[in-house]
Formats: C-alpha cells, structure tokens, sequence
C-alpha cells in the first residue's frame, strides 16, 4: 500500500493532465483519444495534422507567458532548495537543464521546431496556473499550500471591457439565442448561466459595482431555477474584497464550466459572435468555459436539464469513458477458504450482493468469474477469518429463508423510533445482520444499542483475562464480563457532532465521523475509541466501511474524500475533484471503487488503486446527501436535497431514470437483498418504494447513447413507485433491509 | 437590484453600526460606517450560507444557534452568538423604536434554586421499534396520531398514573380529594393526558355506576381546570363523555332511587365549562354540541330523562342557546310532555314523576332565557341611566351573579358574541340558519301561553314597586364569600339539584327580590352546596321552579299591583326593562298549567291561593323526600331552602 501511496499524488498530477485539453481551451477536444476530431476553426480534420496545427497558433500566443511562469515557479522552487522538485518539474516539463539561465533561448525555440515540447509544457503551466485547486500538484505538494492563490485565479478578470457595454453584450447574445432554431435554442442556452456569471464576477472584480448590481438584476430572473442557490450567494457579492475566500467563486474561477453542444449550435454560435465581433463574450468563452462538442442532433430541453445543474456544468464525456469492473468478487468457498483467501474477504455484505446474480441472471455462472469484475487481487483484501466463514455460513442460512421481493410481494416495514433525542439524531446504521444499531448525536456521542435480546457486554479486564482458561470451547463466551451487559452503551470521544457512522461487516468496529474533524475507530468489544483518525482538519461528513473491511473512506468539508486502512493513521488515497464539501461516500461492494456526492451536486466514482475518478455523474440539482450501489454492482442510486432519487449504469456511465416523488431532502437509500426494491427515507417523513427492476429492465442503451452520453427519460415515476408510507412526525435518516428482506427504518421522532 | 437584495437579506444599517462603534468607544464616520455595515451585512449572509450546511447534515429542518456557531467557528470567526438553545428565543419588537430583541428575562437565582418543584432530567434517549407496515400493506395504526411508543412514560409517571387512577375511582373520598385536588394543579402530566382521557372515556361502561360517572365527571374538572394541560383535540373526546352523562339513558336511572338527575345537572354545568374555557381548541365545538342536543330533544322516542338533560345541557349553554334550540321546539315538545303529565295512572307514575323534572328544568331555563334576554335589551341603556332604581338593582343583580357566572369571566356581551361567532364558525348550512330571533314580548307571550304564571319571570317598568329592597352591601359581600368558601366539590353524593340552589339569595333577606340567573358554572354548584349547609333539608326537589317565591310571599302587595304579567315594549324611551320574580307556587303552577291544557290562551293568575295549601303537592315535582316541612318557613324565602 505504501508503494501506492506514493505514487498517488503523481498518478492524480497525470490525470488531470490527460483531461486538461490540449488546445486553448475554447474548443476542447479528446485528442488523447484520437477519436473525436477536433473542431479548431480552420484546422483539417486529421489528428495528425491538427496537433501541430493547433500548436503553432496557440503557442505562438501562449507560450511565452507560459513558460515565464513555468520558469518563476522553477526559480522560486530553487530559491527554496527544493532541488528535487525543480528535477521533477522540469523533466515533466521537458525543459532542458539550463533552462533557467538559459530562458530567451528557450523561449524563441519553443515556437519553432519543437513542437512537443512547447505542446506539454503549455500544458503543464496551466496545470499550475488555473487548476492548481483541483489537483495537488508538485509544487503545492512541496510548498503546502492548501488554498489556491486567490490572486492568481483572481487576475483572468483583470482584463476589462467598458463595464457599461456589459450589459449590451449579454443582451445582444440573449436576443441573437432567442432568434435562432428551436432545435439549437435549448443548447445554446446553456452558455447564459456561466456566461451571465463570469461577466457579473468580472464586474465585480473591476469594481463595477452598481454596474454589477444593475447587470444582476436585469438578467438574474432569466437564470434556470435550478441555479438559484448558487445566484443567491452570488448575489451577496457585490464587493471586489468579498470574492477572496468566497468558495463557490474559487470555485467558478478554478474549473471550467463544461457545456455539451452539438456541432452544428456550436458552429452558430460562434460565427455569431465573430461576426459581432463581440469579443468580451468572445474572451470569456474561450477562458472560462469548456464546450464539448458532439456530432449529432441537438439535445433537447428535457435532456438537457436531466443532466445539468451541478455546479461547474455537465460531466465532459471523456471523464466517463474509463473502463469500470464493476462484477462483482467471486464468491468464496467457504468449505475451501485458502483456494480464494485474496479476494473474498470476510464480508457477508459482499454476498448478497453475489448471490443475486447468480440467482438471477445465469444459475450456472456461480463458479466463472464474472467479465466485468475486476481481478480478485486488484486491491489487496483482507483474510477471511474463522469467525467470518462462520458468519457467512449463517447468513447463507439466512438467505434461504430470503423473501423474493417484487411489485407484488412489497416488503414489510418496522421502524426503529429514536426517542427522547431532542433534535440531535444525526446519523444511523445498523449492523448488516441487524442485531446492532447505533446512532450519531449531535452532542458529540454515539451510541449503540442491542437489537435483539442479547444485551451488549465488554470484553473482560487483563487481568481477569489472565486467568481465563484459553484452551475451552466457550472461550469467546469467557472472556465477556457480565456485569457489563446491557441494552445500550455510549461512546464518548468527538467534541462535535456526528456527522457519520458506520458498522465495520465483522460487527467488531464502529466508525464515526464527527465535526471535530475526526474519524474514530471504536470497538465493540471494549467499547472504547482505539484510533482517532485525524486529516480532514474540517467536519467529516459521512464516513463507510469497505464491505470487505480494514479499508475505509471518509469525505467532508475539505473537499476530498480520503481512503484509510484501519491499521494506517494516514490516508493511502485522496480523492480530490469536487468543487464543494464531499457529503456522502460509499463503496462499491466489490471493494475497488468508492462513489462520493457532494454539494457541487455532482456524483464521482473513484478507483481505489490508482485514485482516478472514473465517472462523474451530474444531474442533481441540490446537494447530494446519500447514495447506494445496487447489489449487483451495476448500478447507483444518489438521492439529494431536491427530492429526487436518481438511478445511474455505471457502466455506461449513464443516467437511467429519476425518481420523483418525495418532496424533501432525501437523506437515505437501499435496494433490497436481491436489488428488486429500492426504498428511500426522507425528510418528508415517508418512506417510499420503488420498482428497481422494471427502472433497470426499461434501459435501452443503443450504440448512440452510449457514445454521446444523451439520455431519453421518460416521465415514469409514478409507474415505478409501488408506495409511500407514512411516518409518524419522524424523518427517516436510514433505511436497512435485513438479509431476509424485511425493511427497517430508523429516525427520530420530532415533535 | 437594491430593492431585491433588501427584500432578500437582512440588512445592518449604518446607524446601528455607529451605535455599536459608540458603546464600544470608537467614533465612525459616515462613510466607514456604511461600508463596515455592507460587509457585516456581507459576512453574516457568509455565515449564514454555510451555517445552513450544518443544518442539513445535522437532518434538521430548523437552524440553531449552534449551527450559526459552527460556522463562524470554522471560519475563524470568534464565535459570538451565545449558548444554543433548543427552543425558538422570543423575538420580540418595540413598535416604538422599531426595534427588534430578544427577550432575555432575569432569572431569580434564590427561588430558582430553593424551588421545591425540582426540573426533572431529560427523559433518556432511547430506541423503540414498531412494525409500520405489513408486507408493503395497511397501516397497524392510524396514521397521523401521536405514536404511542413517543409518550413512553418514565416509570415515575407511570406510577403516578396508577396512583391517581386509582385514588379517584377508589373508595376513599378523602384520597380522592387530594388526587383530584393534584390533577387540577400538577404541571407535568401532559404526558398522561391521553391515558386520562381513555380512562374518562369509559363512561360507557359504567353507566350503571352514578358513583363511578360522577368520579369520573370530577376527573374531567381537574384535566379541564388544569393550567398547565393544553387539551388539544382531547377536548373533542371529554365532551364526548361529559354529552355522554348527560344525555344517555344510563343504566343507573332503571332504579328511581337513583339520583341521576344530578349527574346530568353536573354534567351539563362541566359541560359548560369546558365549552367556554376550551371552546376555541375545536372549531365548531359548539355547533355540533348545539345539533346533538336538539337532536335528542327532538326525539320523542328517547325517555324523559334524555330530554331532561338536553335541557340543562341547554340551558348550561347559554340562554342563547336556550332561545335558539330549545325555544323554537317548545311548542313540539310540548304537546309530548303534556301527555305524559296528564296521565295520571299508577303505572305511569314514574314517568310522570320524570315529565315533571322535564317541565321543571324547562321553566327554568326559559325563565333565565327572558331575564337575559330582557338583561340584554335593557344593558345598553345602564350605562346612561343608572339612576333608575329598578335598573340598578337589575344591574346590581347582575353582577352579585356574576362571581358563579360561567368562568370565563367575561362581560354578558362578549360571551354571546363568542357564541354568535361560534355559530358562524360552524353555521354555513346548518339547518338553523334560517332562526331568527324571537322579539321578548311574543317570546314572552308565547312562553306565558305554556307556563301561564308558573312563570316566575315577569316585566314591569319598573318604578314604585314596593318589593324591592335594595341589598346591602353586607347582603352582597355575603353573596359573593360563599362561592370561594365552597370550591371543593367533592361531595357529590349530597342530593341537591344545582340548578335550584343557584337562586342564592340569602333566605335571611327575604324581602329581596333580586334573582340569579343560575349561571352556568360550577363554582355555582358550590355555592348552592354552602347553601344546602345552611338549610337542613337535604331536598330534592326539582324544586327551583316551585321555589317558593318570597317576592310573592313578601309582597302580597307586589302582586296586588302587578296582578298581571305586564310587559311594556322596550322602546318605550329611556325607561328600561326590570323584571322581578313573581311569587309562584305550586298551586299557581298547576293552574298555570291548567288553563293551558284547555284553551292556549293565556289565563290571568287566580289570586293569591294561600300556598300552603299546596304545600303537599310540592314533592310531585322531584323526588319525594322530607322536605315538606321545611317549607313553612321557606315560603318567606326567595330562597329555596334545601
């Protein structure tokens, strides 16, 4: 793991070059693909050709900037005796040895023959110029800086036009979009939003404020609903002073905003603005914002509010292509545990998951390795202990008294009613076999309660230990103190809120995430804290253990979820990429892949080995507050604060359906054992069901669905729902089903 | 854009920056107090943006103060906004100043800390688990009602339940005294409301028990009288059970020696009480406590004693509930009553003994609707000229009344307003929409058509009238120490009719005419208790309507220069409507009856017939007991003696 960890921050570094794209950025295509074509204006249609093309015009204007500051970084990197970074910098970048004293030379020979050169070394200045928050890039890693360089973001605006034509741009645009096709008017819309705030922040920037303020007003009510959180905030910025340490501006500035469109509006838009020679426009096009251009017919409206309002625009199709393993681990053979020790891990969660497919889609499959999952030794698991074949024996028993669950045949429900909690529930889970619930408090405890008869006793002190004959049967009933039984137990430790909990799939730990900026390691058979897991240094929202156990994820305000082992006190993964606070994370159950909502309200799926994101699922309009991965793997529910439930392929990468229904944040999600059922609890204090078969048999993913990531969803919510159920003033902040498919709900009762 | 922020967030004004500055010492200038006030303004709406993430992830709805906390915290912003609390602070505006705070009252650390009613702790956080929903299907329990595994009780008001329950329906008066006492006053019981009710809802299943029903009627006052219980929708569920009491032919009235009729009169008084202290927690309340009234007094079918009950019920209610229900079903009604009075075989004397409480408490509450409504045409004109000696005493009357009056202490105006609104609530498309009121002069004819001059009520203009005494002040502050002296009313196995003990007079003061309109109120019922102290003669009667009329009795003159009900039509100038009680007897009443059987037309009174002549008939109305002898004296008495 250590040897992974450590290339981590070089494997992030390379990512985001891959994505970065390799032209100046107003027409952005995958040329590392070699597939899409790209559509400089002017430049022929081949790849081969185009590269140099591009380059030439582009670096003729860029590069000398760039590599100035390329160079003052080196140089700043030298003064600092951080002569190895200065190594690393400068062979990424391609720079010869004596290129710092050596800069005219470099400089004038860029432009001319060598072309590869100046091509990544362009694109490395702008890895550290304008992404430098979103990755942890060399020379951040070395100076340790946490936050961005507001200047440095800040200075794209400095450039200004008369603040007073502002307006007449934007109105100009909006009349020239209104005029056009309807076929390109849905489209082309979506330029107002990142435009309409770029011109407004640049207003602002150059001290412009009343101007800024009319510029608000005049064309604020034209924004989509779904932006309405972000203009708020946006609207209380009208001084040059507020936008440093402002986040939601860092975090316009910082990422590009991604627009898809299909050529042919493309192509409209743009000899629009070039024969208005409405540069202001023009400029702030190609700077801030990334179009993504496909062949095809324009999207329409619907589709195109299926997949925008998240914060930084859609999810750029490449950023979806990486191949996901999304099968699951093979079953292990329990009578055989050393045949498969690698992969199968402890965890009975990971079987239900197994056992479905077997079930379902081919009986005869329980032996093959399923073609999509990854390699059983991908990431390295955890041994199966004794105790854990035993567990997974009896919950193979428990299986068979499985109820099938369908549209007929819905399952019934108890609710687990916290009492007496004063407002401060503020986070659920129960054990996988459903003997144990614990809840997070608001008053900085957690506490678990026994759910069966069986009361919850501490493992004996040391020296009582001692003296315990080790050799008996019973031994593991010997060493619990009966005094200590009883229905409940607290846990003391954070010194804030408990923001996130959850059971490790042994029933041994207790994980917890608290606003101190913890994550706390529990035991339940001493009932004490053994680690406290610091580095978020900010609130931890929601933390999940791997269905196979040791690993875990946690994610907060910080922005990035980290990956942990329980016997590391640092993370061995950071995943950076959301532009807001990461609310919910949860593990795919085959172990190699976590998904993260956060309030950017986008989704990411992220690769446990290497740390990439592989998919980013927009679509969302509010914050994200939980997410559940199908049984199955295939498939990801995430429900958020707008009060839709929506079903993603991971896959595919693509958006399946949306579920509409419950009229409050949504705050917890589950498919039932054999992913027929999804139910979801939400503020609303209902608990609703959904028909997750038929959402998933509708599918139809034809070749150019798949390529262009364009979805057709049909309104069919209320088909797939098979019920609401009503709770008593109690909002539903998590939802179980035991492995015989009963459900259980939990939340605390509100007066 | 301005007027969209301003409309959008709240804004610190330049001048209470400055004010801050200056507390603090620091003189601003305009221009810096305008621009530090934008950026407060700035960093609050900051601060407030990210407070609200705390919120959300804490699954609340509502933000605190430590959420707002949290946020300047992480901001690195020293945290200024105080300790947490979890209820809404009062948010309080001087309109003067249009200034807004919070309050922040003092607290008395002496008293708080030699309190003897100890805070209890916060009950412990606990997990309870119910099956909501069986396979997907059905709802185990209604939804919407409060989940019975919320209000689990501590051990020690589940103690306190059974401790209660079972002093009040158990043997020991005295035990249960003090647990009715403990109802009326303990705070912290709100839990236990819904067991209480359940309780008193069992009503029905002891209909055979008067003992149990009227325990149980006690119950309810203490939960009605309770400060700190807030009923809610319970009141719906006890006015059922108080209708219950009133209007069912309980199992208990099968024997004839069962006081039931007190029940009923107790009932009906509760009944009342509630209405007018907790009317406004269901809307319609009384409406619908309107319809099922008349809905029995309509039945015929239904016994005596049903329609005994409507009317008190009535009559509890208001005289505008009097004149609205029961007024206009008189003449109905009355032609089923007049059957059974007239028969005077043995075998229907039981029955007819039951007409006769019927005939009594009607006279009763049609005699109050006359006075107040003649109290109410004739109020207005007080104010101008209270100078009238008549009105005076009227007034003065009145307001001796008024301490038994029903509890809600409001003016006699605004509780018919109340009730008047009341009707509107819940009036659209009632079926008595279309009433309208009666004016007292055919009001009284008509009614003087049935009671011919068992009517005690009567209307004159007022002057020289040489019955009246005008009380004295003694008279009056005895009137009014006797309530209070009587509030425990536990004792209800004493057999006294409410109703007529409300004519407190006190028997001492014979000569005086005043009259009480048997106010509706429980205090009353003690007030009549202290009285019955007073007499010896525990007596049954029904007999307020036979109470002997002192007035009469004083003043043979009264009714020599009155010898007909007169009536003289309000408008007549300033001069205001008076009434006095007739002097009535029984004999009178019989007459009264009599002539009504023959013709409809109203007869003049006989003279005078010595009424001790009719003495004997007196128990026919009511139960039979001892009182007769009493009544040599009592027919001095305005008073009824009981």
């Amino acid at each position: 793991m250590a040897a992974v960890q450590g290339g981590l921050v070089d494997a992030d570094n390379e990512k985001d070059i891959k994505t970065e794209p390799p032209s100046d950025g107003w027409v952005n295509n995958n040329a590392n693909d070699g597939k899409v074509l790209s559509a400089s204006p002017g430049s022929s249609a081949t790849a081969g050709s185009n590269k140099p093309a591009a380059a030439t015009t582009a670096t003729a204007a860029g590069t000398p900037e760039d590599q100035q500051t390329l160079l003052a970084v080196l140089q700043f990197l030298r003064k600092n005796n951080l002569s190895e970074s200065v190594e690393i910098l400068r062979r990424e970048a391609g720079l010869p040895e004596n290129s710092l004293e050596a800069k005219a030379g470099d400089s004038s020979g860029t432009g001319g023959a060598d072309t590869d050169a100046g091509d990544s070394s362009s694109l490395l200045s702008r890895v550290t110029v304008s992404s430098s928050a979103r990755a942890p890039s060399p020379k951040k890693a070395t100076a340790g800086e946490d936050q961005p360089d507001v200047n440095v973001v800040l200075s794209a605006y400095s450039q200004q036009g008369d603040p007073a034509l502002y307006d007449v741009y934007y109105s100009g645009l909006k009349k020239f979009i209104e005029t056009v096709l309807d076929c390109h008017r849905a489209e082309l819309s979506q330029v107002f939003y990142p435009l309409f705030v770029h011109m407004y922040l640049e207003l602002v920037y150059n001290n412009h404020e009343s101007e800024a303020k009319a510029f608000f007003a005049k064309f604020s009510g034209d924004q989509e609903c779904y932006y309405e959180d972000d203009l708020r905030i946006l609207s209380s910025l009208s001084k040059k002073e507020h936008m440093r340490g402002n986040e939601t501006l860092l975090d316009f500035r910082t990422s590009k905003f991604v627009l898809r469109i299909s050529r042919d509006s493309y192509q409209l838009l743009k000899r629009h603005l070039q024969e208005r020679q409405n540069n202001q426009i023009w400029n702030i096009i190609q700077e801030h914002l990334y179009i993504d251009i496909f062949d095809g017919i324009p999207r329409s409206k619907s589709q195109i509010d299926a997949m925008s309002g998240s914060l930084a625009g859609e999810g750029r199709r490449e950023a979806n292509k990486t191949k996901v393993y999304y099968g699951l681990l093979k079953e292990p053979e329990i009578e055989l545990p050393l045949d498969d020790e690698d992969e199968e891990a402890e965890n009975e969660e990971g079987k239900p998951k197994k056992k479905k497919p077997k079930k379902d889609s081919m009986g005869s499959k329980s032996k093959k390795q399923d073609p999509n999952a990854p390699s059983q030794t991908r990431i390295p698991l955890p041994e199966l202990k004794d105790s854990d074949k035993l567990d997974k024996i009896m919950y193979m028993k428990e299986a068979t008294k499985k109820i099938r669950l369908g549209p007929d045949n819905l399952p019934s429900i108890c609710f687990y009613t916290f009492l007496n909690a004063y407002q401060g529930l503020t986070a659920v889970d129960f054990t996988d076999d459903s003997s144990l619930i614990a809840g997070g408090f608001a008053d900085s405890t957690v506490r678990v309660w026994s759910i069966t008869p069986k009361k919850l006793r501490k493992v004996k002190s040391a020296a009582d230990l001692n003296v315990i004959d080790k050799e008996s049967d019973d031994v593991l009933e010997r060493i619990m103190d009966e005094k200590t039984a009883s229905e409940s137990k607290i846990l003391y430790g954070h010194s804030g809120p408990v923001y996130g909990i959850s059971f490790s799939p042994d029933r041994n730990y207790l994980l917890s995430s608290s606003e101190d900026g913890t994550v706390r390691l529990w035991s339940l058979l001493t009932f004490t804290c053994l680690v406290g897991y610091k580095g978020h240094n900010y609130p931890v929202w929601d933390t999940h253990f791997s269905p196979h156990g040791y690993y875990f994820v946690s994610g907060g305000h910080d922005r990035v979820a980290r990956l942990w082992a329980t016997d590391h006190y640092q993370p061995l993964r950071i995943f950076s990429g959301h532009l807001a606070d990461v609310t919910c994370t949860r593990f795919h159950p085959n172990s190699n892949y976590l998904a993260t909502g956060s309030s950017d309200r986008t989704i990411r799926l992220w690769d446990v080995l290497n740390g990439n994101s592989v998919r980013i699922f927009t679509g969302h309009k509010g914050p994200i507050h939980t997410l559940a991965f199908s049984p199955n793997g295939k498939f990801l529910a995430s429900g958020a604060t707008d009060g839709r439930v929506l079903l993603w392929d991971i896959g595919h990468g693509l958006m399946i359906t949306e579920l509409k229904g419950h009229t409050d944040t949504i705050y917890s999600l589950k498919f039932s054992r054999d992913g027929e059922i999804l139910a979801s609890g939400s503020m609303d204090n209902t608990v609703r069901l959904w028909d997750a078969t038929k959402a998933f048999d509708d599918l139809e993913t034809d070749d150019f669905t798949a390529a262009t990531g364009h979805i057709h969803l049909q309104d069919n919510s209320q088909e797939l729902l098979l019920g609401t159920y009503m709770t008593k003033s109690t909002p539903v902040i998590h939802l179980h089903f035991t492995r015989r498919n009963l459900l259980l709900a939990a939340g605390a009762y509100n007066p | 854009m301005a007027d969209r922020e301003e409309r959008r967030f709240a804004e610190i004004s330049r001048e209470s920056v400055k004010f801050m500055a200056e507390s603090s010492g620091v003189e601003l200038g305009d221009d810096v107090a305008a621009l530090l006030a934008e950026d407060v303004c700035y960093r609050l709406r900051e601060a407030t943006q990210s407070s609200s993430q705390f919120m959300r992830h804490a699954k609340r709805r509502k933000l605190t103060v430590e959420d707002f906390n949290r946020a300047l915290h992480w901001s690195n912003v020293e945290v200024v906004s105080g300790y947490g609390a979890q209820d809404a602070l009062p948010f309080r505006s001087v309109k003067e100043g249009e200034l807004f705070f919070v309050e922040d009252r003092d607290v008395n650390l002496v008293e708080l800390a030699l309190a003897t009613n100890i805070p209890k702790a916060c009950a412990e956080t606990m997990v309870r688990v119910n099956v909501s929903y069986l396979d997907g299907k059905g709802n185990l329990e209604p939804q919407g009602t409060v989940p019975t595994a919320v209000q689990s009780l501590s051990d020690d008001l589940l103690k306190y339940y059974q401790q209660i329950t079972r002093a009040i329906l158990g043997e020991d008066p005295h035990l249960m005294k003090v647990a009715l006492l403990d109802l009326q006053s303990n705070s912290k019981i709100a839990a236990l409301l819904p067991y209480f009710v359940y309780v008193i809802s069992g009503v029905k299943s002891v209909s055979h028990d008067l003992e149990q029903l009227n325990r149980l009627l006690h119950m309810v006052k203490s939960l009605v009288q309770n400060p700190y219980l807030y009923l809610g929708s319970y009141v719906r569920s006890l006015v059922s059970s108080v209708m219950y009491c009133i209007l069912e032919p309980l199992a208990a009235s099968i024997n004839p020696l069962n006081d039931h009729w007190t029940l009923r009169d107790y009932a009906a008084l509760l009944l009342s009480h509630i209405f007018w202290t907790h009317g406004d927690l269901v809307s319609g309340l009384y409406h619908q406590i309107l319809l099922s009234l008349q809905k029995v007094l309509s039945d015929p079918v239904r016994p005596l004693c049903s329609h005994y009950g409507a009317v008190v019920g009535l009559h509890a209610l208001g005289w505008k509930a009097v004149e609205r229900v029961l007024f206009p079903h008189l003449p109905a009604y009355w032609a089923n009553l007049q059957a059974v009075l007239d028969d005077y075989s043995v075998s229907n004397a039981q029955v007819k003994a039951d007409g006769h409480k019927v005939y009594g408490a009607i006279l009763v509450a049609v005699e109050r609707l006359l006075k107040m409504k003649a109290l109410s045409l004739s109020q207005p004109a007080e104010g101008t000229s209270s100078a009238h000696p008549g009105s005076g005493v009227g007034a003065m009357g009145y307001r001796v009344s008024s301490p038994g009056l029903s509890p809600p202490p409001e003016p006699l105006s605004e509780a018919t307003l109340g009730i008047a609104s009341h009707l509107q609530a819940g009036g659209a498309g009632c079926p008595w929409e279309e009433w309208t009121p009666v004016p007292l002069p055919a009001m009284y004819k008509e009614l003087y058509s049935f009671f011919g001059d068992s009517l005690a009520v009567r209307f004159s203009t007022g002057p020289g009238l040489g019955g009246y005494s005008p009380c004295t002040p003694s008279q009056l502050s005895h009137a009014r120490k006797e309530p209070p002296g009587s509030s425990s009313n536990s004792d209800t196995t004493r057999k006294m009719p409410q109703l007529t003990a409300n004519l407190n007079i006190s028997p001492r003061h014979d000569g005086s005419p005043r009259t009480d309109p048997a106010p509706p109120s429980l205090a009353a019922t003690g007030s009549a208790r202290s009285l019955t102290r007073s007499s010896t003669s525990s007596s049954v009667q029904r007999s307020r309507s036979s109470s002997s009329r002192a007035g009469q009795r004083s003043a043979g003159m009264t009714r020599d220069v009155f010898p007909k009900p007169r009536f003289t039509a309000p408008q007549t100038g300033p001069t205001v409507f008076t009434f006095l009680i007739g002097g009535r007897q029984m004999g009178r009443r019989c007459q009264g009856r009599r002539p009504f059987q023959t013709t409809f037309a109203p007869t003049p009174p006989l003279p005078a017939i010595p009424p001790r002549a009719y003495a004997h008939k007196l128990p026919v109305i009511g139960r039979v007991g001892k009182p007769v002898r009493r009544w040599a004296c009592s027919h001095y008495s305005l008073h009824l003696p009981l």
